[in-house]
């Protein structure tokens, strides 16, 4: 996209840095939404849901090795996160949840070393790749001079829509109640004689393939590394921190503020510094603070609001 | 009464509609046994978790000798001279029983920020936990861990604890709940020894150690206190007959 | 409503041991780090006799993760605080190290009080915004603020970035170059290990160490006693971070580089990983947990590269099964009951 002017080109570029702030924003929805329900409700801290995102885009790449659609890499990543989400609920989480939050770091971890080496030992240390699906390949013009690539846009709808009938489910439907209960109050699941195992199970397993699902959007245009989760991870983490612990929608505001915060400030904060700092230093500074960026609003929002801006339980 | 210890002007407490603490105005005098009484769920918790600090009330003022420390945090109040028992027993479990007071006397003795000498070694604080100790009848049990003691010998730990801190105020939270006869027998001697030593809130359903022990008692009902007077006066107050005594006493 | 309203939560930790138990731990208690300390002060000679030099290059690692385990576990086997973060400290000690000598700073009497202050304040910081929330809140925000300084240290271009930052020589003393011997920059290490050792028991053993363990098992009763667990547990943590950035300036000498993975959030798990296998609320044990956590490593990855196949499992098995720790499996049961 040439630009024509100065200021032509900052207004393009916020844009374009606004649409993929959102869209990881959106990404990070996916992960955090099943993260943040599985502290709500079994007040469990699960590490290993990064590499559930990982994995579900390690399924995708498989699926579409052996068949060459698209669809079918979605079918893998999201039916194979789900069994591996159930799978390590029964041999492992479901031990842990009574634990302190101690073991249930230290055993989740174990889980991480074990499957970051697995996917490296199974497809190899150099990252591996998923095409864009045909029907969402090219780019289009959005306003003068921005061309978007169209499957950038279908990520950010898929979050939408996704995150909508998320908010849908946990609202309306029983099993929605029992979450929303079970995170205010866990105690209450049993006295009302609820199969708690299986509802911990389906909550369990229903983040599990969202991460999954998360892991396939984002493989056509990161590459598919091992290490892809953790990074990632700590980011839902400073999401929940935000949203606030079992909140749905704080995870939804927690996820675009740090998906916008940490894409902007990328982009911009060296500009910004080059307003009222030597250039040098500007370019040491801007990156520096760029990346703190979004610690910088999580101890923010943390000193006014010790239980997040959503969080249905204290800290 | 203007030299009032302990005064509570018009507390207010609700969590969401329901008034817990509902304009409660209450003092506790130097050296007397002020019991507060009252059915079950009628805010006397809360109201002890206002007075400590853990819970922050709505409105109305707490003034603590002459100070006001409605917005101070717990431990600054108990630096004040504000000790309490803890209703569902808070001592630590991993600490013996004369670390546990040791502890205290070592709050009461001033800077805690001291990183080099062995405190185990202090003979100051552990001669202060000894005796606190041997003062609830507990001198031979020192050297036993905390959570390896019976109930009653832990409610008698958080009486030793909350003695050796001196304080100007005690708040007992229900200090016989849950103890054998002997044992509250043993508990109600043990506080009628410090009568006129210190002023005492005492919260306690064993209405017999109640009326031994206080000089005042104040009835609370639905968050509000609905008589206060000597143990005869609230014996006799019709009030106090039909909204609490009557039942089930 | 702040997150110290929930001061009764329980606590964090697990319980530990008494602190006077029978006489068995009494003797533990001397005996093990007495026997550790001799076998790191033998080990070079030992390893000239058995001509295999490599191990005090090893053994030189394993103690400075040692003392950064050992800081960590001031905090969380003592403190009961589980942070996330503690690999930042270690390398923020480092990259002073690195930073220092890139800018020209050598001298060994400002580098390391320099990288144990910039360490300390780092752990003020954040302590003083972590120590505001308990439990989960606490470990996801220790680990965010871990991967802040993991990512800025990738953002500083002119300091290697993402590459890292060779160091052209380890830190000097008053002109003098006495680290650049192997061996004398061991004992020197040895010598941080036992005085950092002594320390830190020192400092657990003190009235500040009392109120740090009594804010473990119950914040509500030590706020009742009049102090302020809050105060106790931010000193505890920079003083912890103090001891990590010590750590870090002798692993950016001993590797004569320094690099953003040195504080990715694997390495804050892997020093947990340590205290846990040593158990708990004994410095010993963090030290043992060390030489077993990297001795472990050594071993497996001659084994196999995938190495970590075998580790992942062995750590979730630990955690489900050994609970006390590796201490704990040996005949001699500390407890006392």
């Amino acid at each position: 996209m040439p630009p024509e002017t100065q200021s032509g080109m900052s207004l393009t570029l916020a844009a374009v840095q606004t649409l993929n702030g959102l869209q990881l924003g959106v990404l990070l929805f996916l992960v955090a939404a099943g993260l943040t329900l599985v502290f709500g409700v079994m007040d469990f801290i699960n590490l290993a849901h990064g590499v559930q995102y990982m994995m579900g885009a390690y399924f995708a790449v498989a699926g579409y090795a052996l068949t060459s659609n698209f669809l079918a890499a979605l079918a893998f990543a999201v039916l194979g996160s789900l069994a591996l989400g159930l799978l390590l609920e029964r041999l492992v989480f479901r031990r842990l949840y009574r634990r302190s939050h101690l073991d249930q770091v230290l055993g989740t971890f174990g889980i991480i070393i074990f499957l970051n080496e697995l996917a490296r030992t199974v497809w190899g240390a150099t990252p591996r790749t998923l095409p864009v699906p045909e029907a969402l390949s090219g780019s289009i013009l959005l306003m003068d001079g921005l061309l978007y690539p169209v499957y950038r846009l279908a990520i950010l709808a898929a979050g939408l829509v996704v995150a909508a009938l998320l908010y849908v489910l946990v609202r309306w439907s029983r099993a929605g109640m029992l979450v929303r209960a079970g995170a205010s109050n866990p105690r209450m699941l049993s006295a009302l004689g609820i199969d708690v195992d299986r509802l911990f199970a389906g909550v369990v397993g229903f983040g599990a393939m969202l991460a999954g699902f998360a892991g396939l959007m984002a493989a056509p245009i990161l590459s598919v590394g091992s290490s892809m989760g953790d990074d990632l991870l700590v980011l839902a983490f400073v999401v929940i921190v935000i949203g606030g612990i079992g909140s749905i929608r704080g995870a939804f505001v927690g996820a675009l503020a740090v998906g916008l915060v940490d894409t902007l400030g990328r982009s911009f904060a060296t500009d910004i510094f080059k307003l009222f700092l030597a250039p040098a230093a500007a370019n040491e500074a801007g990156p520096a603070l760029a990346s703190m960026l979004i610690y910088i609003l999580m101890a923010g929002v943390l000193f006014f609001a010790p239980s997040g801006l959503f969080g249905a339980k204290t800290a | 009464m203007a030299e009032a210890l302990l005064r509570l002007e018009r507390l207010e407490k609700s969590y969401g509609a329901l008034r817990v603490t509902d304009a409660v105005t209450l003092d506790v005098r130097p050296g007397e046994i002020h019991a507060l009484i009252g059915p079950n769920g009628a805010g006397k918790t809360t109201l002890i978790g206002e007075i400590a600090g853990q819970v922050r009330p709505d409105a109305g003022r707490i003034l603590f000798a002459g100070e006001d420390v409605t917005r101070l945090p717990v431990h600054a109040r108990a630096r004040r001279g504000l000790a309490r028992s803890f209703q569902i027993t808070n001592v630590l479990p991993d600490f013996t029983a004369l670390e546990n007071v040791a502890l205290a006397a070592q709050a009461r003795a001033g800077s805690s920020f001291r990183f080099f000498r062995p405190a185990a070694r202090d003979e100051a604080l552990n001669g202060r936990a000894a005796e606190a100790l041997a003062g609830v009848g507990l001198a031979a049990r020192g050297g036993i861990r905390a959570d390896a003691l019976s109930h009653g010998e832990r409610r008698a730990l958080e009486l030793a604890i909350a003695l050796v801190q001196e304080p100007k105020l005690l708040l007992l939270d229900e200090p016989m709940a849950g103890t054998g006869r002997e044992e509250s027998t043993a508990l109600t001697r043990m506080l009628q020894r410090l009568r006129g030593s210190r002023a005492i809130l005492l919260v306690e359903h064993d209405m017999e150690a109640v009326f031994a022990l206080a000089d005042r008692i104040s009835v609370l009902v639905y968050g509000r206190v609905v008589a206060t007077g000597s143990p005869a006066e609230i014996r006799a107050d019709p009030v106090v007959r039909e909204a609490y005594l009557g039942e089930g006493e | 409503m702040t997150a110290r309203a929930a001061e009764d939560r329980p606590p964090e930790a697990p319980a530990l041991p008494a602190p006077a138990g029978t006489r068995a731990r009494a003797l533990g208690r001397l005996l093990v780090p007495v026997l550790l300390f001799a076998a790191f002060a033998a080990l070079p000679a030992a390893a000239d006799a058995l001509g295999q030099t490599f191990l005090v290059s090893f053994a030189t690692r394993v103690m400075i993760l040692a003392l950064a385990a050992m800081s960590l576990d001031l905090i969380l086997g003592y403190g009961g605080l589980v942070s996330f973060g503690h690999a930042a400290f270690l390398g923020i000690g480092a990259y002073a190290v690195g930073i220092a000598a890139e800018e020209g700073l050598t001298e060994g009497l400002a580098v390391f009080p320099l990288a144990i202050a910039a360490a300390a304040l780092f752990a003020l910081a954040t302590g003083a915004v972590s120590l505001r929330t308990r439990g989960v809140y606490f470990i996801m925000i220790t680990l965010a603020f871990g991967q802040m300084a993991f990512f800025t240290a990738i953002s500083l271009s002119a300091y290697g970035g993402d590459d890292g930052l060779t160091i052209w020589g380890r830190t000097e003393f008053l002109g003098g170059t006495p680290l650049e011997d192997d061996r004398a920059f061991y004992f020197v290490v040895l010598g941080c290990l036992a005085a950092c050792y002594l320390l830190a028991r020192a400092i657990v053993a003190s009235r500040f160490g009392r109120v740090l363990q009594a804010a473990r098992q119950s914040p509500g009763r030590v706020a009742a006693l009049g102090l302020d667990p809050f105060a106790y547990q931010l000193a505890a943590y920079a003083i912890a971070g103090g001891f990590a950035g010590l750590a870090g300036a002798l692993l950016a000498n001993h590797t004569e580089f320094v690099s953003p993975a040195y504080m990715s959030w694997h390495r804050s798990g892997e020093l947990i990983v340590m205290v846990i296998l040593g158990g708990m609320g004994s410095f010993h044990g963090a030290i043992l947990g060390a030489i077993v956590y990297l001795g472990l490593e050594e071993a497996l990855s001659h084994l196999t590269e995938h190495w970590r196949l075998l580790f992942g499992p062995f750590l979730v098995l630990v955690v489900l099964h050994a609970r006390g720790g590796l201490l704990s499996l040996l005949p001699v049961r500390p407890r006392d009951g």
